[in-house]
């Protein structure tokens, strides 16, 4: 690989030609190798060998949008990870949460990552939110192939639109489907074995107009309902301190909320729920 | 008179470096310097978009002089290089040096297989950790390259401004008085100012490209300095110093900075968490920091942290496992009721 990149005449010649601001192809021209879904799949389901990633749920509120992930990788009926993380900034101004086959998952969003900053060193400006949201589908259509084999990709995928116009919410959620399919949602979205419960949640405790800390709150919590009901989604853990990873991207970029911050989120909803169990004499 | 169906080697060669001088030489000057935060890019450039200074990778920036179109694709194909290597390897496995490397072999390989040499001049500037690790690689369209110390100048009267800038620079200087040693020797042989007929006293902020490479930032050091910011650093405002050097970016949307927040888990691009595969974890003496607050080493000591005491965490206790969620379940039981 380091001989034919840097070799002995230096860039090769497709280096050196002008052919667009693209990595992903870039890559599918040099190196097609590295590339996630270029790749032959074994003709076996193999749905249980490989870790999956859960519950993602994204919400927007007054001034741009959060997402949040559990913290829970299954791999069949084990549990394969109670740490990993399933929830990235994608660059400063948005952010990607994966469900589904974890590894394919995650070169997928190394790949994501490169391609945007690509574009912006290239071509000396960030791509705009629409376009970003249209190269993680054409990545998720590249994987169909190995997602008809049990290892589906099924990214949401959040950012803030700096050319939104005035009175418009900048924050803005696109969902995926495995064909790469792509959807704008409207004010919250999930993805994941346990989206079903968190959408439910959120339903009842998201409204628009939200303030940072009320949607923070809402979505801890459907994290905490989808956990309730999906054995494949991880609850807030105590023990280990571990706690759902939250992003919150508004006008300054993308930050990752503090542990602390979500721990005392969790415990106040944990709390708030065991007294509204003992009103009730549960 | 026969023609002359032989010539040597020499002269062939000379020609070419003849040529391709000329062409640099009619281009306006370009300086790299360090400071004391890291390394600054000073172009004589009039234009906002042509770009002669120009990011390559997190810690390494590009300047270039002569021919825009011919050092532009020698520019998109260092970024190239640097993403692919990047990415199938690790972002910390991409060095000035291995850029600098490939535009020799391609400087060299172009001046002696083709008939017209690039007409460029090109310099790799990496920012390390400390003042001393800085590195500039100058390289000369015949391939030569070159490490330099304290900056590299390069142009059409490099000559000129090197005089100029080894009388004037200092090793250690801040942003400000960096910019207005480069500005001056820039200005000193530039056409538009009023020693050598121009209309200014010296070069003006819309005359000048400005970026530094600020070993500070977290991942991606490049950072341009334009608009308001510039014209504040070079009227030696301080105020602007701080917007430029601190957490403020001062081109917030057009030429948004990728960097990763903090917490983002090694390997995916953030140097401050770095996929250390197991191996040399940086060692926690890093962590007394310079004056400067956080250095990038300092930020790799106390990042990686937080992930590695993860696992102990999950790892020590696979007895009690059971335990703990038998404690949690009871409050999970009991919330079946209506929500709020």
């Amino acid at each position: 690989m380091s001989e034919q990149i840097a070799g002995r005449s230096g860039f090769p010649p497709a280096y050196l030609d002008r052919v667009g601001s693209s990595f992903t192809d870039f890559l599918g021209q040099t190196a097609p190798d590295l590339l996630p879904g270029r790749r032959p799949v074994p003709q076996v389901p193999m749905g249980d060998i490989a870790p999956h990633g859960t519950t993602i749920v994204a919400a927007t509120y007054d001034g741009g949008v959060l997402m949040g992930g559990d913290r829970r990788a299954t791999m069949g009926n084990l549990i394969s990870s109670r740490d990993i993380e399933k929830v990235y900034a994608a660059d400063s101004y948005s952010v990607i949460g994966i469900a589904g086959a974890a590894g394919i998952a995650i070169e997928m969003v190394r790949l994501y990552q490169v391609e945007l900053e690509h574009y912006e060193k290239i071509e000396g400006m960030t791509m705009s939110l629409d376009g970003k949201a249209n190269r993680l589908a054409a990545m998720i259509r590249g994987n169909l192939g190995a997602a008809m084999q049990g290892l589906a990709v099924v990214p949401l995928f959040a950012g803030f639109d700096l050319d939104a116009a005035a009175g418009v919410n900048p924050g803005r959620i696109f969902s995926y489907d495995v064909t790469g399919g792509n959807y704008e949602e409207r004010g919250y979205a999930s993805v994941g074995s346990g989206s079903l419960f968190a959408r439910g949640s959120l339903k009842k405790t998201w409204r628009p107009g939200l303030s940072a800390d009320a949607a923070t709150r809402s979505l801890v919590e459907a994290l905490y309902d989808a956990a309730d009901d999906d054995s494949a989604t991880g609850g807030p853990d105590a023990v280990r301190r571990l706690y759902p990873i939250l992003y919150r991207i508004d006008a300054e970029g993308a930050v990752r909320l503090p542990d602390d911050e979500v721990a005392a989120i969790a415990a106040a909803i944990t709390a708030d729920r065991s007294a509204g169990a003992e009103n009730r004499g549960a | 008179m026969t023609m002359p169906y032989y010539a040597s080697a020499e002269q062939v060669m000379r020609d070419r470096s003849e040529y391709a001088r000329k062409g640099i030489s009619r281009g306006r000057s370009v300086t790299v310097l360090t400071y004391a935060d890291g390394v600054l890019l000073i172009a004589e450039n009039p234009s906002s978009t042509l770009h002669k200074v120009g990011e390559i990778y997190d810690r390494i920036g590009f300047a270039a002089v002569g021919r825009y179109s011919e050092f532009e694709s020698l520019r998109v194909a260092g970024v190239r290089l640097a993403d692919v290597r990047g990415y199938s390897y690790n972002r910390r496995d991409v060095t000035g040096r291995v850029i600098a490397n490939a535009y020799a072999q391609t400087l060299g390989s172009i001046f002696t297989e083709q008939m017209k040499p690039f007409e460029v001049e090109l310099c790799v500037a990496e920012v390390g950790a400390t003042p001393e690790s800085d590195q500039l690689y100058r390289l000369t369209f015949d391939g030569s390259v070159v490490d330099e110390p304290d900056f590299v100048v390069m142009g059409g009267q490099a000559d000129a401004v090197t005089t100029n800038l080894r009388e004037h620079f200092q090793p250690g200087m801040g942003l400000v008085e960096a910019l207005a040693v480069g500005v001056a020797a820039l200005s000193a042989v530039s056409a538009s100012t009023q020693a050598n007929g121009g209309g200014h006293a010296s070069l003006p902020a819309e005359q000048l490209e400005v970026a530094v490479l600020d070993r500070r930032l977290p991942k991606r050091a490049f950072r341009r300095i334009v608009g308001a910011a510039l014209r504040g650093l070079l009227s030696d405002d301080t105020a602007a110093d701080d917007a430029v050097s601190g957490e403020t970016t001062p081109e917030p949307a057009s030429h948004a900075p990728s960097a990763p927040a903090p917490g983002t888990p090694p390997g995916l691009g953030d140097p401050s968490a770095v996929d250390t595969a197991g191996g040399d974890r940086p060692a926690p003496d890093t962590q007394p920091a310079t004056d400067t607050g956080s250095s990038p080493d300092a930020q790799v000591g106390s990042d990686t942290e937080p992930a590695a005491d993860a696992e102990p965490a999950a790892d020590t206790e696979p007895a009690a496992d059971a335990e703990p969620a038998a404690d949690t379940e009871p409050t999970s039981d009991t919330m079946d009721g209506p929500t709020a």
